[in-house]
Protein backbone atom coordinates (compact mmCIF):
# COMPACT_ATOMS: atom_id res chain seq x y z
CA UNK A 1 0.00 0.00 0.00
CA UNK A 2 1.72 3.26 -1.08
CA UNK A 3 2.10 5.97 1.73
CA UNK A 4 1.79 9.62 0.69
CA UNK A 5 5.35 11.08 0.52
CA UNK A 6 6.03 13.55 3.22
CA UNK A 7 9.01 14.78 1.68
CA UNK A 8 10.25 15.74 -1.50
CA UNK A 9 13.27 13.79 -0.65
CA UNK A 10 15.36 12.44 2.49
CA UNK A 11 18.68 12.45 2.99
CA UNK A 12 20.24 10.03 5.71
CA UNK A 13 23.75 11.43 7.15
CA UNK A 14 24.99 14.92 7.90
CA UNK A 15 28.46 14.76 6.77
CA UNK A 16 29.74 16.38 3.60
CA UNK A 17 28.25 14.61 1.27
CA UNK A 18 24.51 14.55 2.97
CA UNK A 19 24.99 18.35 3.91
CA UNK A 20 25.91 18.92 0.15
CA UNK A 21 22.82 17.05 -0.60
CA UNK A 22 20.24 18.55 1.65
CA UNK A 23 21.78 22.19 1.09
CA UNK A 24 21.46 22.51 -2.72
CA UNK A 25 18.17 20.47 -2.04
CA UNK A 26 16.49 23.13 -0.12
CA UNK A 27 18.26 26.17 -1.77
CA UNK A 28 15.89 24.82 -4.45
CA UNK A 29 12.79 24.88 -2.91
CA UNK A 30 12.43 21.10 -2.15
CA UNK A 31 10.79 19.92 1.52
CA UNK A 32 13.86 17.98 2.72
CA UNK A 33 14.22 16.27 5.73
CA UNK A 34 17.76 15.09 6.53
CA UNK A 35 18.45 12.30 9.59
CA UNK A 36 21.58 11.72 11.51
CA UNK A 37 22.68 9.46 14.05
CA UNK A 38 24.92 11.79 16.10
CA UNK A 39 23.87 13.96 18.93
CA UNK A 40 24.77 17.27 16.39
CA UNK A 41 26.19 17.01 12.88
CA UNK A 42 29.59 15.95 12.75
CA UNK A 43 29.48 13.86 16.37
CA UNK A 44 30.88 10.43 14.45
CA UNK A 45 32.66 11.69 11.60
CA UNK A 46 36.75 11.65 11.35
CA UNK A 47 38.72 13.20 8.97
CA UNK A 48 42.57 14.37 8.69
CA UNK A 49 41.63 17.17 8.02
CA UNK A 50 42.14 18.90 4.99
CA UNK A 51 39.53 20.56 3.12
CA UNK A 52 39.44 21.40 -0.57
CA UNK A 53 38.01 25.30 -0.81
CA UNK A 54 37.06 24.78 -4.83
CA UNK A 55 34.41 21.62 -3.96
CA UNK A 56 32.56 23.85 -1.40
CA UNK A 57 33.30 27.29 -3.17
CA UNK A 58 30.50 25.40 -5.94
CA UNK A 59 27.96 25.56 -3.12
CA UNK A 60 28.62 28.14 -0.65
CA UNK A 61 30.98 30.81 -2.43
CA UNK A 62 31.58 32.80 0.28
CA UNK A 63 31.82 29.77 2.81
CA UNK A 64 35.46 31.64 3.72
CA UNK A 65 33.31 34.15 5.84
CA UNK A 66 31.96 32.34 8.51
CA UNK A 67 33.22 28.56 8.15
CA UNK A 68 35.17 26.91 10.90
CA UNK A 69 39.03 26.81 9.34
CA UNK A 70 41.79 26.20 11.38
CA UNK A 71 44.81 27.45 9.03
CA UNK A 72 45.73 27.40 4.94
CA UNK A 73 48.05 25.35 3.92
CA UNK A 74 51.66 26.55 2.75
CA UNK A 75 53.50 23.99 2.75
CA UNK A 76 53.35 19.99 1.75
CA UNK A 77 56.19 17.59 2.75
CA UNK A 78 56.64 14.41 1.80
CA UNK A 79 58.87 12.09 3.66
CA UNK A 80 60.34 8.81 3.15
CA UNK A 81 60.97 6.76 6.61
CA UNK A 82 63.24 3.60 7.34
CA UNK A 83 63.73 3.03 11.60
CA UNK A 84 65.85 5.86 12.01
CA UNK A 85 65.69 8.59 9.40
CA UNK A 86 63.54 10.05 7.01
CA UNK A 87 64.18 11.40 3.28
CA UNK A 88 61.96 14.03 2.24
CA UNK A 89 60.50 17.05 -0.10
CA UNK A 90 59.17 19.69 1.04
CA UNK A 91 56.95 22.05 -1.35
CA UNK A 92 56.24 25.39 -0.17
CA UNK A 93 55.11 28.33 -2.32
CA UNK A 94 54.26 32.03 -1.11
CA UNK A 95 51.73 31.64 -3.75
CA UNK A 96 49.76 29.37 -1.55
CA UNK A 97 49.69 31.94 1.18
CA UNK A 98 47.93 34.11 -0.88
CA UNK A 99 43.49 34.72 -1.20
CA UNK A 100 41.56 33.30 -2.05
CA UNK A 101 43.41 29.62 -0.34
CA UNK A 102 43.16 26.24 -2.06
CA UNK A 103 43.09 24.31 0.94
CA UNK A 104 42.51 24.36 4.72
CA UNK A 105 43.08 22.20 8.05
CA UNK A 106 39.68 21.89 9.51
CA UNK A 107 37.72 19.71 12.35
CA UNK A 108 35.48 17.86 11.63
CA UNK A 109 33.19 17.75 14.40
CA UNK A 110 33.36 21.36 14.56
CA UNK A 111 33.32 21.76 10.53
CA UNK A 112 30.03 19.71 10.15
CA UNK A 113 28.15 21.49 12.35
CA UNK A 114 28.79 24.97 10.76
CA UNK A 115 28.01 22.96 6.96
CA UNK A 116 24.72 21.80 8.76
CA UNK A 117 23.66 25.49 9.94
CA UNK A 118 23.87 26.58 6.28
CA UNK A 119 21.73 23.56 5.34
CA UNK A 120 18.98 24.46 8.04
CA UNK A 121 18.94 27.78 7.14
CA UNK A 122 18.49 26.74 3.48
CA UNK A 123 15.01 25.40 5.03
CA UNK A 124 15.67 21.73 5.14
CA UNK A 125 14.79 19.74 8.28
CA UNK A 126 17.63 18.29 10.07
CA UNK A 127 16.50 15.53 13.34
CA UNK A 128 19.27 14.16 14.89
CA UNK A 129 20.08 11.35 17.38
CA UNK A 130 17.76 9.50 15.28
CA UNK A 131 19.61 6.14 13.58
CA UNK A 132 17.68 5.10 10.54
CA UNK A 133 17.47 1.82 10.35
CA UNK A 134 16.12 0.49 7.06
CA UNK A 135 14.34 1.46 3.94
CA UNK A 136 11.32 1.31 3.27
CA UNK A 137 10.00 -0.35 0.11
CA UNK A 138 7.25 -0.48 -1.95
CA UNK A 139 7.64 -3.46 -4.64
CA UNK A 140 11.06 -2.03 -5.96
CA UNK A 141 10.21 1.52 -5.24
CA UNK A 142 12.01 2.93 -2.10
CA UNK A 143 9.27 5.23 -0.63
CA UNK A 144 11.02 6.12 2.92
CA UNK A 145 12.79 5.18 5.97
CA UNK A 146 12.58 3.74 9.45
CA UNK A 147 14.29 4.72 12.14
CA UNK A 148 14.66 3.99 15.48
CA UNK A 149 12.28 6.40 17.09
CA UNK A 150 8.71 5.93 17.38
CA UNK A 151 6.41 6.28 15.07
CA UNK A 152 9.41 6.64 13.72
CA UNK A 153 8.47 5.48 9.34
CA UNK A 154 9.01 8.67 7.15
CA UNK A 155 8.37 8.71 3.32
CA UNK A 156 9.43 10.91 0.59
CA UNK A 157 9.39 10.07 -3.34
CA UNK A 158 13.57 10.25 -2.93
CA UNK A 159 15.74 8.64 -0.66
CA UNK A 160 19.68 9.71 -1.18
CA UNK A 161 22.03 7.52 1.10
CA UNK A 162 24.86 10.02 2.60
CA UNK A 163 25.74 7.37 5.25
CA UNK A 164 29.10 6.63 5.30
CA UNK A 165 31.61 4.18 4.78
CA UNK A 166 29.84 1.17 6.23
CA UNK A 167 26.46 1.87 4.33
CA UNK A 168 24.31 -0.67 6.15
CA UNK A 169 21.37 0.98 4.56
CA UNK A 170 22.54 -0.32 1.28
CA UNK A 171 23.30 -3.47 2.50
CA UNK A 172 20.69 -4.14 4.12
CA UNK A 173 18.27 -3.10 1.17
CA UNK A 174 20.56 -5.75 -1.13
CA UNK A 175 22.27 -2.88 -3.32
CA UNK A 176 25.51 -4.14 -2.68
CA UNK A 177 27.51 -6.45 -0.49
CA UNK A 178 29.52 -6.40 2.30
CA UNK A 179 32.82 -3.99 1.68
CA UNK A 180 35.93 -6.26 0.93
CA UNK A 181 38.67 -5.78 3.72
CA UNK A 182 41.48 -5.41 0.96
CA UNK A 183 39.18 -2.20 -0.63
CA UNK A 184 38.96 -0.23 3.21
CA UNK A 185 41.81 1.17 4.85
CA UNK A 186 41.24 1.68 8.76
CA UNK A 187 42.74 4.81 10.42
CA UNK A 188 43.67 5.96 13.56
CA UNK A 189 44.20 9.33 14.65
CA UNK A 190 44.73 11.63 17.52
CA UNK A 191 44.60 15.44 18.56
CA UNK A 192 47.26 16.65 20.60
CA UNK A 193 46.93 20.19 21.82
CA UNK A 194 49.71 22.63 22.15
CA UNK A 195 50.19 26.62 22.58
CA UNK A 196 49.56 28.17 19.34
CA UNK A 197 53.42 29.68 19.76
CA UNK A 198 55.13 26.69 19.29
CA UNK A 199 52.98 24.95 16.49
CA UNK A 200 54.32 28.04 14.42
CA UNK A 201 57.95 27.84 15.66
CA UNK A 202 58.13 24.67 15.06
CA UNK A 203 56.59 24.71 11.77
CA UNK A 204 58.25 27.71 10.54
CA UNK A 205 54.74 29.51 9.95
CA UNK A 206 52.82 32.38 10.32
CA UNK A 207 49.28 33.17 12.30
CA UNK A 208 46.92 31.20 9.88
CA UNK A 209 49.39 29.52 7.61
CA UNK A 210 49.79 25.46 8.12
CA UNK A 211 51.72 22.79 7.38
CA UNK A 212 50.71 18.82 6.06
CA UNK A 213 53.42 16.14 6.18
CA UNK A 214 52.18 12.80 4.36
CA UNK A 215 54.84 9.38 5.58
CA UNK A 216 55.24 6.50 3.99
CA UNK A 217 57.57 3.88 4.96
CA UNK A 218 58.34 1.59 8.43
CA UNK A 219 56.00 3.36 9.97
CA UNK A 220 53.29 1.16 8.55
CA UNK A 221 55.08 -1.82 9.33
CA UNK A 222 55.18 -3.71 5.92
CA UNK A 223 51.46 -2.79 5.32
CA UNK A 224 49.96 -0.97 2.69
CA UNK A 225 49.10 2.65 4.27
CA UNK A 226 50.38 6.43 5.21
CA UNK A 227 51.01 8.21 7.97
CA UNK A 228 49.74 11.97 8.22
CA UNK A 229 50.48 14.75 10.56
CA UNK A 230 48.64 18.24 9.92
CA UNK A 231 48.90 21.22 11.83
CA UNK A 232 45.75 23.07 13.16
CA UNK A 233 45.21 26.52 14.63
CA UNK A 234 45.97 25.39 18.59
CA UNK A 235 46.45 21.34 17.48
CA UNK A 236 47.99 18.75 15.66
CA UNK A 237 46.35 16.04 14.08
CA UNK A 238 48.83 12.88 14.18
CA UNK A 239 47.29 9.38 12.33
CA UNK A 240 48.08 6.67 10.20
CA UNK A 241 45.96 4.39 8.39
CA UNK A 242 46.61 1.06 6.36
CA UNK A 243 44.51 -1.37 4.15
CA UNK A 244 42.21 -3.43 6.81
CA UNK A 245 43.25 -6.30 4.75
CA UNK A 246 47.17 -6.04 5.67
CA UNK A 247 46.20 -5.13 9.50
CA UNK A 248 44.48 -8.67 9.59
CA UNK A 249 46.94 -10.47 7.62
CA UNK A 250 50.00 -8.82 9.49
CA UNK A 251 52.04 -11.27 11.13
CA UNK A 252 52.86 -9.61 13.56
CA UNK A 253 49.55 -8.79 14.55
CA UNK A 254 49.66 -5.11 15.14
CA UNK A 255 47.35 -3.31 16.50
CA UNK A 256 46.17 -0.13 15.00
CA UNK A 257 47.07 2.09 18.52
CA UNK A 258 50.75 0.09 18.53
CA UNK A 259 51.29 1.94 14.81
CA UNK A 260 50.30 5.22 16.09
CA UNK A 261 52.32 4.81 19.11
CA UNK A 262 55.50 3.61 17.33
CA UNK A 263 55.02 6.16 14.80
CA UNK A 264 54.66 9.16 17.21
CA UNK A 265 58.13 7.51 19.26
CA UNK A 266 59.78 8.08 15.43
CA UNK A 267 62.86 10.04 15.76
CA UNK A 268 61.84 12.30 12.84
CA UNK A 269 58.41 12.83 14.38
CA UNK A 270 58.84 13.17 18.13
CA UNK A 271 60.27 16.06 18.07
CA UNK A 272 57.58 18.01 16.56
CA UNK A 273 54.82 16.19 18.85
CA UNK A 274 56.57 16.80 22.08
CA UNK A 275 54.51 17.97 24.69
CA UNK A 276 51.30 18.18 23.05
CA UNK A 277 48.27 17.47 24.88
CA UNK A 278 46.21 14.11 23.69
CA UNK A 279 42.41 15.33 23.70
CA UNK A 280 40.85 12.45 21.77
CA UNK A 281 41.66 9.37 20.44
CA UNK A 282 39.23 8.37 16.94
CA UNK A 283 39.44 5.60 14.35
CA UNK A 284 37.38 5.69 11.02
CA UNK A 285 37.37 3.31 8.01
CA UNK A 286 37.95 5.41 4.31
CA UNK A 287 36.97 3.52 1.21
CA UNK A 288 39.97 3.08 -0.60
CA UNK A 289 39.00 0.98 -3.24
CA UNK A 290 38.77 3.49 -6.02
CA UNK A 291 36.88 2.84 -9.43
CA UNK A 292 36.16 -0.64 -9.58
CA UNK A 293 35.15 -0.72 -5.84
CA UNK A 294 32.00 1.56 -6.82
CA UNK A 295 28.52 -0.15 -6.13
CA UNK A 296 25.90 0.52 -8.30
CA UNK A 297 24.69 4.27 -7.15
CA UNK A 298 21.76 4.92 -8.24
CA UNK A 299 18.13 2.79 -8.45
CA UNK A 300 14.09 3.08 -7.47
CA UNK A 301 13.63 6.34 -5.58
CA UNK A 302 17.58 6.22 -4.21
CA UNK A 303 20.59 7.37 -4.73
CA UNK A 304 24.33 6.94 -2.66
CA UNK A 305 26.73 9.64 -2.74
CA UNK A 306 30.19 10.33 -0.90
CA UNK A 307 31.49 7.37 1.09
CA UNK A 308 29.23 5.13 1.23
CA UNK A 309 29.13 5.11 -2.54
CA UNK A 310 33.08 4.45 -2.32
CA UNK A 311 33.92 7.80 -3.71
CA UNK A 312 37.50 8.58 -2.26
CA UNK A 313 40.69 9.32 -4.44
CA UNK A 314 43.28 7.79 -2.18
CA UNK A 315 46.31 8.54 -4.29
CA UNK A 316 45.91 12.07 -3.55
CA UNK A 317 43.78 11.92 -0.23
CA UNK A 318 40.72 13.50 -0.98
CA UNK A 319 37.83 12.17 0.05
CA UNK A 320 35.33 15.25 1.35
CA UNK A 321 35.27 17.07 -1.79
CA UNK A 322 34.18 14.04 -3.98
CA UNK A 323 31.83 13.62 -1.18
CA UNK A 324 30.54 17.45 -1.71
CA UNK A 325 30.55 17.11 -4.98
CA UNK A 326 28.36 13.62 -5.61
CA UNK A 327 25.85 15.31 -3.09
CA UNK A 328 25.26 18.12 -5.38
CA UNK A 329 25.24 16.23 -8.22
CA UNK A 330 22.88 13.79 -6.59
CA UNK A 331 20.70 17.08 -5.55
CA UNK A 332 20.59 18.37 -8.57
CA UNK A 333 19.59 15.43 -10.43
CA UNK A 334 16.32 15.04 -8.03
CA UNK A 335 15.73 18.90 -8.71
CA UNK A 336 15.64 18.41 -12.59
CA UNK A 337 13.39 15.44 -12.15
CA UNK A 338 10.99 17.08 -10.69
CA UNK A 339 10.91 20.12 -12.74
CA UNK A 340 10.98 17.86 -15.71
CA UNK A 341 8.11 15.56 -13.42
CA UNK A 342 9.95 12.66 -14.57
CA UNK A 343 9.60 10.71 -11.57
CA UNK A 344 11.78 8.77 -9.58
CA UNK A 345 12.87 5.95 -11.25
CA UNK A 346 16.31 4.22 -11.86
CA UNK A 347 15.80 5.10 -15.90
CA UNK A 348 15.47 8.98 -14.47
CA UNK A 349 17.92 9.07 -11.70
CA UNK A 350 20.54 7.89 -14.14
CA UNK A 351 21.13 11.44 -14.89
CA UNK A 352 23.02 11.41 -11.63
CA UNK A 353 25.89 8.55 -13.36
CA UNK A 354 26.15 10.48 -16.21
CA UNK A 355 26.73 14.00 -14.48
CA UNK A 356 29.33 12.08 -12.30
CA UNK A 357 31.23 10.43 -14.98
CA UNK A 358 31.21 13.85 -16.85
CA UNK A 359 32.86 14.99 -13.41
CA UNK A 360 36.64 15.37 -11.99
CA UNK A 361 34.88 12.44 -9.24
CA UNK A 362 34.93 9.70 -12.37
CA UNK A 363 37.66 10.92 -14.43
CA UNK A 364 39.98 10.98 -11.58
CA UNK A 365 38.45 7.51 -9.83
CA UNK A 366 39.13 6.66 -13.91
CA UNK A 367 42.74 7.40 -13.88
CA UNK A 368 43.76 5.94 -10.82
CA UNK A 369 41.91 2.94 -11.31
CA UNK A 370 44.58 0.44 -10.92
CA UNK A 371 46.59 1.99 -8.68
CA UNK A 372 44.92 0.02 -5.40
CA UNK A 373 45.96 -3.14 -7.12
CA UNK A 374 50.01 -2.22 -8.04
CA UNK A 375 50.42 -0.98 -4.44
CA UNK A 376 49.06 -4.36 -3.00
CA UNK A 377 50.95 -6.40 -4.80
CA UNK A 378 53.87 -4.72 -4.33
CA UNK A 379 54.72 -4.19 -0.86
CA UNK A 380 58.04 -3.30 -1.20
CA UNK A 381 57.06 0.43 -1.96
CA UNK A 382 56.18 0.50 2.01
CA UNK A 383 59.15 -1.16 3.01
CA UNK A 384 62.41 -2.19 1.22
CA UNK A 385 62.11 1.08 -1.00
CA UNK A 386 61.80 4.11 1.27
CA UNK A 387 64.89 2.04 3.37
CA UNK A 388 66.47 1.89 0.06
CA UNK A 389 66.14 5.90 -0.15
CA UNK A 390 67.11 6.92 2.88
CA UNK A 391 70.22 4.69 3.35
CA UNK A 392 71.23 6.00 -0.01
CA UNK A 393 70.92 9.38 1.19
CA UNK A 394 72.76 8.85 4.59
CA UNK A 395 75.56 7.09 3.25
CA UNK A 396 75.99 9.74 0.70
CA UNK A 397 75.75 13.11 3.04
CA UNK A 398 77.61 10.93 5.54
CA UNK A 399 81.58 12.34 5.05
CA UNK A 400 83.82 9.51 6.26
CA UNK A 401 86.65 9.58 4.06
CA UNK A 402 85.00 7.30 1.24
CA UNK A 403 85.05 8.95 -1.76
CA UNK A 404 81.73 9.23 -3.75
CA UNK A 405 82.16 7.73 -6.81
CA UNK A 406 82.77 3.93 -4.43
CA UNK A 407 79.32 5.59 -2.56
CA UNK A 408 77.44 5.33 -5.12
CA UNK A 409 78.71 1.60 -6.39
CA UNK A 410 77.44 0.49 -2.47
CA UNK A 411 74.31 2.48 -3.01
CA UNK A 412 73.69 0.85 -6.36
CA UNK A 413 74.45 -2.48 -4.92
CA UNK A 414 72.31 -2.08 -1.84
CA UNK A 415 69.90 -1.43 -4.36
CA UNK A 416 70.20 -4.74 -6.58
CA UNK A 417 70.43 -6.70 -2.80
CA UNK A 418 67.22 -5.39 -2.03
CA UNK A 419 65.45 -6.19 -5.13
CA UNK A 420 66.76 -7.37 -8.56
CA UNK A 421 67.30 -4.95 -11.38
CA UNK A 422 64.62 -6.45 -13.21
CA UNK A 423 62.42 -5.67 -10.51
CA UNK A 424 63.10 -2.27 -10.10
CA UNK A 425 62.25 -1.27 -13.39
CA UNK A 426 59.47 -3.27 -13.25
CA UNK A 427 57.74 -1.96 -10.84
CA UNK A 428 59.15 1.91 -11.75
CA UNK A 429 57.04 0.97 -15.12
CA UNK A 430 54.23 -0.51 -13.26
CA UNK A 431 53.78 2.66 -11.24
CA UNK A 432 53.94 5.14 -13.99
CA UNK A 433 51.33 2.85 -15.98
CA UNK A 434 48.86 3.37 -12.14
CA UNK A 435 49.37 6.92 -12.16
CA UNK A 436 49.50 7.85 -15.95
CA UNK B 1 59.82 -3.10 14.72
CA UNK B 2 60.53 -3.93 18.84
CA UNK B 3 56.93 -3.89 19.68
CA UNK B 4 55.35 -1.92 22.72
CA UNK B 5 52.71 -1.89 24.69
CA UNK B 6 49.63 0.27 24.79
CA UNK B 7 47.11 1.62 27.29
CA UNK B 8 44.13 1.44 25.25
CA UNK B 9 42.29 2.73 27.65
CA UNK B 10 43.71 5.49 28.43
CA UNK B 11 43.67 6.99 25.38
CA UNK B 12 39.65 5.62 25.12
CA UNK B 13 39.54 7.90 28.50
CA UNK B 14 40.10 11.16 26.49
CA UNK B 15 37.03 10.13 24.45
CA UNK B 16 33.04 11.40 25.36
CA UNK B 17 30.53 8.53 25.30
CA UNK B 18 26.88 8.24 25.71
CA UNK B 19 26.91 4.34 26.59
CA UNK B 20 23.73 2.99 25.24
CA UNK B 21 23.64 0.86 28.90
CA UNK B 22 22.72 -2.79 28.60
CA UNK B 23 22.31 -2.51 24.79
CA UNK B 24 25.13 -3.23 23.24
CA UNK B 25 25.29 -2.80 19.00
CA UNK B 26 27.51 -5.37 18.06
CA UNK B 27 27.37 -8.92 19.43
CA UNK B 28 29.30 -11.96 18.79
CA UNK B 29 26.62 -14.68 17.41
CA UNK B 30 28.38 -17.64 18.57
CA UNK B 31 30.87 -17.39 20.98
CA UNK B 32 31.41 -21.67 19.81
CA UNK B 33 32.81 -20.22 16.34
CA UNK B 34 35.02 -17.86 18.23
CA UNK B 35 36.49 -20.47 20.72
CA UNK B 36 36.84 -23.70 18.44
CA UNK B 37 36.57 -22.48 14.73
CA UNK B 38 38.62 -19.14 14.50
CA UNK B 39 42.28 -19.46 14.55
CA UNK B 40 43.52 -15.94 14.03
CA UNK B 41 40.72 -13.98 16.09
CA UNK B 42 41.90 -11.06 14.26
CA UNK B 43 39.41 -8.58 16.09
CA UNK B 44 41.74 -8.62 18.64
CA UNK B 45 44.50 -6.76 17.53
CA UNK B 46 42.86 -4.96 14.94
CA UNK B 47 40.02 -3.68 16.81
CA UNK B 48 41.78 0.06 17.33
CA UNK B 49 39.57 0.30 20.61
CA UNK B 50 40.80 -3.09 22.09
CA UNK B 51 36.99 -4.12 22.44
CA UNK B 52 37.74 -8.05 21.87
CA UNK B 53 39.71 -10.15 23.82
CA UNK B 54 41.19 -13.41 24.20
CA UNK B 55 41.21 -15.22 27.55
CA UNK B 56 43.22 -18.03 28.41
CA UNK B 57 40.92 -20.84 27.35
CA UNK B 58 40.25 -19.15 23.57
CA UNK B 59 36.93 -17.66 24.53
CA UNK B 60 36.68 -14.41 22.75
CA UNK B 61 34.60 -11.41 24.90
CA UNK B 62 33.29 -8.53 23.80
CA UNK B 63 32.64 -5.21 25.84
CA UNK B 64 31.80 -2.33 23.21
CA UNK B 65 31.71 0.65 25.37
CA UNK B 66 34.50 2.03 23.81
CA UNK B 67 33.62 1.46 20.47
CA UNK B 68 34.90 3.74 17.78
CA UNK B 69 32.19 2.52 15.43
CA UNK B 70 34.50 2.18 12.66
CA UNK B 71 32.57 -1.18 11.19
CA UNK B 72 36.48 -2.98 10.94
CA UNK B 73 35.44 -6.23 13.37
CA UNK B 74 32.40 -6.74 11.00
CA UNK B 75 34.71 -6.85 7.76
CA UNK B 76 37.57 -8.62 9.29
CA UNK B 77 35.03 -11.35 10.61
CA UNK B 78 34.51 -12.25 6.66
CA UNK B 79 35.34 -16.18 6.93
CA UNK B 80 32.92 -16.92 9.82
CA UNK B 81 30.36 -13.91 9.94
CA UNK B 82 29.93 -13.79 13.43
CA UNK B 83 29.69 -10.61 14.03
CA UNK B 84 26.41 -8.64 14.56
CA UNK B 85 27.27 -5.40 13.74
CA UNK B 86 24.62 -2.21 13.91
CA UNK B 87 25.49 1.63 15.14
CA UNK B 88 24.05 2.78 18.46
CA UNK B 89 20.53 4.14 18.80
CA UNK B 90 20.77 7.57 17.89
CA UNK B 91 22.65 9.92 19.84
CA UNK B 92 24.66 7.02 22.03
CA UNK B 93 27.58 5.56 21.73
CA UNK B 94 31.06 7.76 20.57
CA UNK B 95 30.13 11.52 20.37
CA UNK B 96 33.82 13.01 18.73
CA UNK B 97 34.73 16.38 20.23
CA UNK B 98 37.33 17.13 17.19
CA UNK B 99 36.76 14.17 14.89
C1 LIG C 1 41.56 9.52 9.05
C2 LIG C 1 40.92 10.09 7.82
C3 LIG C 1 41.54 11.10 7.14
C4 LIG C 1 40.94 11.67 6.04
N1 LIG C 1 41.54 12.75 5.47
C5 LIG C 1 40.91 13.40 4.48
C6 LIG C 1 41.42 14.64 4.03
O1 LIG C 1 42.42 15.14 4.54
N2 LIG C 1 40.75 15.30 3.04
C7 LIG C 1 39.59 14.79 2.52
O2 LIG C 1 39.01 15.44 1.64
N3 LIG C 1 39.09 13.62 2.93
C8 LIG C 1 39.70 12.92 3.91
N4 LIG C 1 39.15 11.77 4.39
C9 LIG C 1 37.92 11.23 3.76
C10 LIG C 1 36.68 11.99 4.21
O3 LIG C 1 36.63 12.04 5.60
C11 LIG C 1 35.42 11.30 3.70
O4 LIG C 1 35.54 11.05 2.33
C12 LIG C 1 34.16 12.13 3.94
O5 LIG C 1 33.97 12.36 5.31
C13 LIG C 1 32.94 11.44 3.39
O6 LIG C 1 31.79 12.19 3.68
P1 LIG C 1 30.38 11.50 3.75
O7 LIG C 1 29.40 12.60 4.01
O8 LIG C 1 30.15 10.67 2.55
O9 LIG C 1 30.43 10.50 4.97
P2 LIG C 1 30.63 10.80 6.56
O10 LIG C 1 31.42 12.03 6.74
O11 LIG C 1 31.10 9.53 7.10
O12 LIG C 1 29.14 11.08 7.04
C14 LIG C 1 28.17 10.07 7.15
C15 LIG C 1 27.12 10.56 8.12
O13 LIG C 1 25.99 9.70 8.12
C16 LIG C 1 25.58 9.44 9.45
N5 LIG C 1 24.92 8.13 9.44
C17 LIG C 1 25.45 6.94 9.04
N6 LIG C 1 24.53 5.96 9.09
C18 LIG C 1 23.38 6.54 9.53
C19 LIG C 1 22.09 6.03 9.80
N7 LIG C 1 21.79 4.75 9.59
N8 LIG C 1 21.15 6.89 10.26
C20 LIG C 1 21.44 8.19 10.46
N9 LIG C 1 22.66 8.74 10.22
C21 LIG C 1 23.62 7.91 9.76
C22 LIG C 1 26.87 9.47 10.24
O14 LIG C 1 26.63 9.70 11.60
C23 LIG C 1 27.63 10.60 9.56
O15 LIG C 1 27.34 11.85 10.10
C24 LIG C 1 39.72 11.16 5.53
C25 LIG C 1 39.10 10.12 6.19
C26 LIG C 1 39.66 9.59 7.34
C27 LIG C 1 38.94 8.51 8.07
S1 LIG D 1 33.36 -1.12 15.32
FE1 LIG D 1 35.59 -0.72 15.38
S2 LIG D 1 35.95 0.07 17.43
FE2 LIG D 1 33.91 -0.87 17.49
S3 LIG D 1 34.27 -2.97 18.20
FE3 LIG D 1 34.31 -3.05 15.95
S4 LIG D 1 36.49 -2.79 15.40
FE4 LIG D 1 36.26 -2.15 17.54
Amino acid sequence: MKKPSQFDAIVVGAGPSGNACAYTLAKAGLKVLQIERGEYPGSKNVQGAILYANALEQIIPDFRDDAPLERHIIEQRMWLLDETSFVGTHIRSEDYNKPPYNRYTILRAQFDKWFSSKVREAGALLICETTVNHLIMDGDQVVGVQCDRMQGDVYADVVILADGVNSTLARKAGFHGEIKSENVALAVKEILFMPEETIRQRFNIGEESGVVIEMVGRITDGMMGTGFLYTNKESLTIGVGCMLGDFKNNPNRTSPYVLLEQMKRHPAIAPLIEGGEMKEYCAHLIPEGGFHAIPQIYGNGWMIVGDSGGFVNAVHREGSNLAMTTGRLAAETVINAKAASKGYRADSLKAYKTALDDSFVMKDLYKYRDMPKVLHKNPQFFTSYPDMVAQAARTMITVDGVDKKTKEREIFASFRKTRKLTGLVGDAYKLWKAIR
Amino acid sequence: MTAITVNVEEKLFQNRYRVDAGRPHIKIKDADICTNACGSKSCTFVCPASCYKTEGNGNVTLITDGCLECGSCRIICSEHMNVEWEYPRGGHGILFKFG
